[in-house]
Order: structure tokens, then C-alpha cells, then sequence
């Protein structure tokens, strides 16, 4: 990856996001987030890790960021007129920027950080290949019994969210006479 | 492309046709009861019977086995098959329990057997994990659907706030159990068992990075079993839940539960138990002793026995404080002991118990004997079991764990415990009281017309007694699940101990 294509993406990525939090509409903020998202994704596969990458890409900037989206305008978000909250919530966040300020100056001294835009890596490396390979070889007990697990999850959420029955709603009124006739 | 290289990985089908056999029963029981109305449920409850019975002449097949498959996923010994085989009977005691319950009291019926099933499937995967990335999938498996469960009556506020404390509280821990897998993996390199035991050098071991894991390895597990302080939602999720699903609770998570914690502390982090025994030791007294004292006010039969199986957790985690192959046979034959006599007594909690939860109090036991004394006899048997009366199964648990902690030299913890045993008495033998001595109380029902509960309870108090009785077969059965498990111990604890 060109150094100059590095450095133009990361100073996309770190105004995108001052724009995230400056922004005052929540919709802007949200695209703002986008932009960031999607700078990283191609930083991603500049560094060979190209599966990351489209991850980012479709998953993040594509399908959470959508959802983001409906949610706000479910919600009908005001636009904000500056920072909310208590004192001590704002007290607290400061403290814990200058913390996390402090950890980067920490990491970021000019011995430890040893910038290197283009690395050298075995042929097929992060590619969609090799990840299936590992994923359906050396994890494949993992891989099966996730989906098993967003199975249990989703039949939960239905079993949980379906149509109240009549004999259901006539139980609720059994319980909450019982909960009045206790209090 | 290369093609994939099966035999590489170590592909088997012996360690998995039981999870296969549960995870379609639990998908089968789902399609078939999308034609079923729910009151007709029944025939649902009997399938899944049926996969359960499969899978367990499946797992029978794992026994004697020692080795690993799936590079190295799953482990294929006779601990995975002890444990699998135990949670397959919970599964199936549960199902008895709710055959007529589930119908009774509106439980949306193929979910809840569904459910019931992938439940005992996230079990046994943690049962036979052999890497600590199926440890987690497992937990989470068996967690929401258990989350599921305890809100299942959905129409009562008791319920509901049991489902959403469970679930919050239970997320809450699984981050510390993730974040503790993250430390680990970070320290040293690998989430394989086999290999993380071949890393635990002694310099190894003084890196802050893995006992930090391990720490948080340790929280998370403690708020699965419900020990002191990481106890606080029990009670209510466990008066609040179905009183089957609260049985399974106390009994299917906690199995599910402790087989990864005593495969990941007492096998693989055994020969190190110096590092972390003290903190067990700590846990295990507070959990013992909040768990009994506050037992003994409690008016409500569930939320007593909530804060038994807390009490329990607690004689577990004596075992488990004294670490070595005696104490972690002792711990296998006190689950098995505890499974038994816990579901025993939570039938006859679901026998008792109208619609609406009427019937909880323990005031409703009075004068059980006169109206029904085969109820109140096996209850009795239950309870005498859970006190650690001989010559019952309760009993030789308590007596195999205290004697493995006696012999490690940790003396007043067994007697911290035995004190703890007697305080125990007092709130189980006030219930036995309650029944033969007093008057009053409330009508059981033709419990006649309940076959599969009447089974569910006789065969836990034939068990309850015949493992107490007779404990020799159940005990190596034990010994040999754990020395499968732990193979080379004895080896690498002489090379590590300074």
C-alpha cells in the first residue's frame, strides 16, 4: 500500500470521526460513521487482509450501520444542542479520554511504533481461501454449533415475541389478581 | 483449491452422533409441533424422550475412549460421557416433570420441548469440549435457551422478570468468561486444552495476563453454578421459571456448568491448583454458608430450594478447593448423587403445585402424609438425601468430598462444611415437620392420572436410594470418567510443584 494512500486514509478515518461526535444531527453523525468505517475497511485490505476488509464493508458499513439508521428514525431523535448529562457523567468521560490519550502517547513513542505500509505475507494469505480452509477444517465443530446457536436464538425470540392465546390472557388476570391480593 | 482433508482434522463420528441426535430431535419436535395445537403437546414430550433415549445409548458407546477429535475441539473420554450421560437424564427427568405442566399452564409446546433439547445439547458440548472456544459456544447454547425457558409463562410477571434478570445478568457473566477465554489465548497462544496444559510452565504461570484469565475464567463460571457473592438472581429466577424448567436449572446447568468448570480448574489447570485454590476456598465457605443461613427463612419451597442448590454448589466447590484425582471423582459422584435427589424433589414440587403457582408455600406441605403419603415419603426421602442422611446417596457425596478435602489437609474447611450440614437440617427436616406433624396445607390432585410424573419420581427416589446404598459401581463409574479426563496428571503435577 502506497504510503501516501495510508496517510490519506487516516486522516479520512480520524475527521470522519471527529465528525461522528461533532455533528449535531444524528443522521450526519451516522454517515460520518460510515465514511470511518469504510477508510478502515481499505486500510484493512491494504494490509493483505482482505477478508477483514469486505467484513467491514458489508457487515459494518453496509448491514449495523442500516440498522443504525432505522433505529433512529424510529425513535424520531431529536437534533442535539450540545452535551447532555449529569456533571459527573461529563467529569467521568473526561477522565476517562485523558486516560485513553494518555495509553496512546504511552504506545505511540516514535521507538515502539515502527510504521510499515506494506508487509510480506505466504500467497493467499487472508483471503476468503485460506479462512474457509481454517474455518471448515480446524473449526468446524465451532462453526457448526454456532449456527446452531443462532438457531436456539432466533426459535427463543419467536417462542417469546408470538400471538397471545386466550387462555394466556386469562392466566394474566389469574396472576395479577394474585399479585394485588399480596401487596 | 485444495479439497478438504477430513482425516486431518481427525474427523469422528463417535463423539458427535449424540449431539447430532439431540440437536435433530430438538429440530424434529420444532416441525412437528407446527400442527399441533398446545394443548396436544404431549406426543412432543414423548419424542423428545425418544431422541433423548437415543442419544444415550450413543454416548454409552464414548465410555473407556481417551483422546481428542475435530482437531482437538472435542474431547472423547469418559468424562464427556459421564457428564453427557447424567445431563441426558436430567433432559429426560425434566420432560416427565412437564408432560402434564407444559399443558396445564399454556407453555408454548413445541418450543418449550425444543428448547429443552438444544438446552441439553449446549450442555454436553461444554460436557466434551476440548477447546475453549466450544466451552463458550456450549455456555451460550444451553444459557439462552434456558433464558427462553424461565420466561415461558409469559403472561406472568413472575416469569418475566426471572427471564429478563437471568438473561441480563447471565450476559453479564458470559463477557467475564469471554474476556477471561481473550486473557488466556493471549498468554498462551493457543485456546486448545491439550496445548494450554503443555504451556503451563512455571514461568508461565507468574504471568499476570494468564491469572487474570483465569480469575475471570472463575467469575464467569461461579455465575453459572450460583456461588456466593455471583449468586443474587437465583432466587427469583428460580421461583419465577416453570418449576420443571427451575428443576432442570438447578440440576442441567449446573452439570453443564461444572463439567467445564472442573475440566478447565481441576483437570487442565490442576497441576497449578496453588494458584487458584485459595480463591475457591474463600468462594466455596461463602457460598456454603450464605446459601444455608439464608435457606432457613424462606417460605416459598422454590425459593428454599434455590438457596439449597447455592449450599450445594458450595460442598462442590469444597472438592473442587481440594483439588487432585480423589476429590475430582468425589465431585463427579456428588453431581450424580445431587442430580437424582434435586429432581426428585423439584416433581414433587410440580406435583403439588396448581396452575398459577398456587401451592409453592411450604405452609401448603402441611399434613401432606395424611392425604398423600407416598408423596410426602418420597419428598421426605428427597429432603433426608439433600440433609446427608445415610445410608442415602446425599449422604456418600458429602462423605467422598469431605473425606478428599480432609486428605489434602484442609481441615477447617470440612469442618466449616460439616457445621454447614447441620444448619441445612434444620430448614429441610421443618419441611418433613411441616408434612407429618402439622395440619392443613393444600389438596394434591388425582395424581393418578399423571403416569409420567409418578415415574419421574419413583425412578429419583429408587436412584436416590440405590446410589446411596450401593455406591461402589457409581464411584469408580466416577473415578474412571475423571482419571480418563486428566490421563498424565500425576506426571506433569511432579514436575511442576516446586
Amino acid at each position: 500500500m502506497p504510503a501516501g494512500l495510508f496517510w490519506f486514509l487516516a486522516a479520512l478515518s480520524i475527521l470522519a470521526a471527529l465528525g461522528v461526535v461533532l455533528q449535531r444531527n444524528p443522521v450526519h453523525c451516522l454517515l460520518a460513521l460510515v465514511l470511518t468505517l469504510l477508510a478502515i475497511a481499505v486500510l484493512f485490505i491494504g494490509q493483505d487482509a482482505i477478508v477483514v476488509g469486505f467484513l467491514q464493508a458489508i457487515v459494518y458499513a453496509g448491514a449495523v450501520m442500516v440498522l443504525f439508521l432505522f433505529v433512529i428514525w424510529l425513535l424520531n431523535l431529536p437534533v442535539e444542542s450540545g452535551p447532555t448529562g449529569h456533571l459527573a457523567l461529563k467529569l467521568f468521560g473526561t477522565l476517562a479520554v485523558a486516560a485513553l490519550l494518555a495509553e496512546l502517547a504511552v504506545f505511540l513513542v516514535p521507538s515502539r511504533l515502527q510504521l510499515k505500509f506494506s508487509s510480506a505475507h505466504a500467497a493467499g494469505y487472508g483471503s476468503i481461501d485460506a479462512l474457509s480452509q481454517t474455518l471448515f477444517s480446524e473449526y468446524l465443530i465451532a462453526f457448526e454449533v454456532t449456527s446452531v446457536l443462532l438457531l436456539v436464538a432466533v426459535i427463543g425470540a419467536v417462542a417469546l415475541a408470538r400471538r397471545t392465546t386466550q387462555a394466556e390472557l386469562q392466566e394474566r388476570k389469574e396472576a395479577s389478581a394474585r399479585v394485588e391480593k399480596a401487596a | 483449491m485444495n479439497p478438504f482433508n477430513l482425516a486431518a482434522i481427525n474427523f469422528a463420528w463417535l463423539p458427535i452422533l449424540p449431539l447430532i441426535t439431540v440437536g435433530i430431535g430438538a429440530i424434529v419436535v420444532l416441525l412437528a409441533g407446527v400442527r399441533l395445537d398446545d394443548e396436544e403437546s404431549e406426543g412432543l414430550g414423548w419424542l423428545s424422550l425418544a431422541a433423548l433415549a437415543v442419544a444415550f445409548v450413543l454416548t454409552l458407546g464414548i465410555v473407556g475412549q481417551t483422546g481428542v477429535a475435530f482437531a482437538g475441539a472435542l474431547a472423547v473420554d469418559s468424562f464427556s460421557a459421564f457428564f453427557e450421560l447424567v445431563i441426558l437424564i436430567a433432559a429426560a427427568f425434566t420432560i416427565l416433570m412437564s408432560l402434564d405442566y407444559a399443558g396445564e399452564n399454556h407453555l408454548a409446546g413445541a418450543e418449550y420441548y425444543s428448547l429443552v433439547l438444544f438446552s441439553a445439547l449446549g450442555m454436553m458440548l461444554m460436557a466434551s469440549a476440548g477447546d475453549l472456544i466450544v466451552i463458550f459456544l456450549g455456555l451460550e447454547t444451553m444459557s439462552i435457551a434456558v433464558y427462553v425457558l424461565a420466561g415461558l409463562r409469559r403472561r406472568d410477571p413472575r416469569s418475566n422478570e426471572a427471564a429478563i434478570k437471568y438473561f441480563l445478568l447471565g450476559a453479564f457473566s458470559t463477557g467475564f468468561l469471554l474476556y477471561g477465554i481473550a486473557l488466556i489465548y493471549g498468554a498462551t497462544g493457543t485456546i486448545k486444552f491439550e496445548a494450554i496444559r503443555a504451556a503451563l510452565t512455571q514461568p508461565m504461570m507468574s504471568n499476570p495476563m494468564l491469572l487474570l484469565g483465569l480469575a475471570m475464567l472463575l467469575v464467569g463460571f461461579a455465575f453459572k453454578v450460583a456461588a456466593v457473592p455471583f449468586h443474587m438472581w437465583t432466587p427469583d429466577v428460580y421461583e419465577g421459571a416453570p418449576t420443571p424448567i427451575t428443576g432442570f436449572m438447578a440440576v442441567g446447568v449446573k452439570l453443564g456448568a461444572f463439567a467445564g468448570f472442573v475440566r478447565i480448574f481441576l483437570v487442565n489447570f490442576g497441576p497449578v491448583s496453588m494458584h487458584w485454590s485459595q480463591a475457591l476456598w474463600v468462594l466455596a465457605v461463602l457460598t456454603m454458608t450464605a446459601g444455608n443461613v439464608i435457606a432457613v427463612v424462606q417460605t416459598n419451597i422454590k425459593r428454599m430450594l434455590a438457596y439449597s442448590a447455592i449450599a450445594h454448589a458450595g460442598y462442590i466447590l469444597v472438592g473442587m478447593t481440594a483439588a487432585g484425582p480423589e476429590a475430582g471423582s468425589a465431585v463427579l459422584y456428588y453431581l450424580l448423587a445431587y442430580a437424582f435427589t434435586n429432581l426428585g424433589a423439584f416433581a414433587i414440587v410440580v406435583a403439588l403445585e396448581r396452575r398459577g403457582s398456587v401451592g409453592d408455600l411450604i405452609a401448603d406441605y402441611r399434613g401432606l402424609s395424611s392425604r398423600s403419603p407416598a408423596l410426602a415419603g418420597a419428598m421426605a426421602l428427597f429432603l433426608l438425601s439433600l440433609t446427608g442422611i445415610p445410608p442415602l446417596a446425599g449422604f456418600m457425596g458429602k462423605f467422598y468430598i469431605f473425606a478428599a478435602a480432609l486428605h489434602q489437609g484442609y481441615t477447617g474447611l470440612v469442618v466449616i462444611a460439616v457445621l454447614n450440614s447441620v444448619v441445612a437440617a434444620y430448614y429441610y427436616i421443618s419441611v418433613i415437620v411441616a408434612m407429618y406433624m402439622e395440619e392443613g396445607g393444600i389438596d394434591t390432585g388425582r395424581l393418578a392420572r399423571k403416569p409420567a410424573l409418578v415415574a419421574a419420581i419413583g425412578l429419583a427416589a429408587i436412584a436416590t436410594v440405590l446410589i446411596g446404598i450401593y455406591p461402589a459401581p457409581y464411584m469408580s463409574a466416577a473415578a474412571n470418567a475423571f482419571n480418563s479426563a486428566s490421563g498424565e496428571q500425576a506426571m506433569r503435577a511432579a514436575s511442576l510443584n516446586p
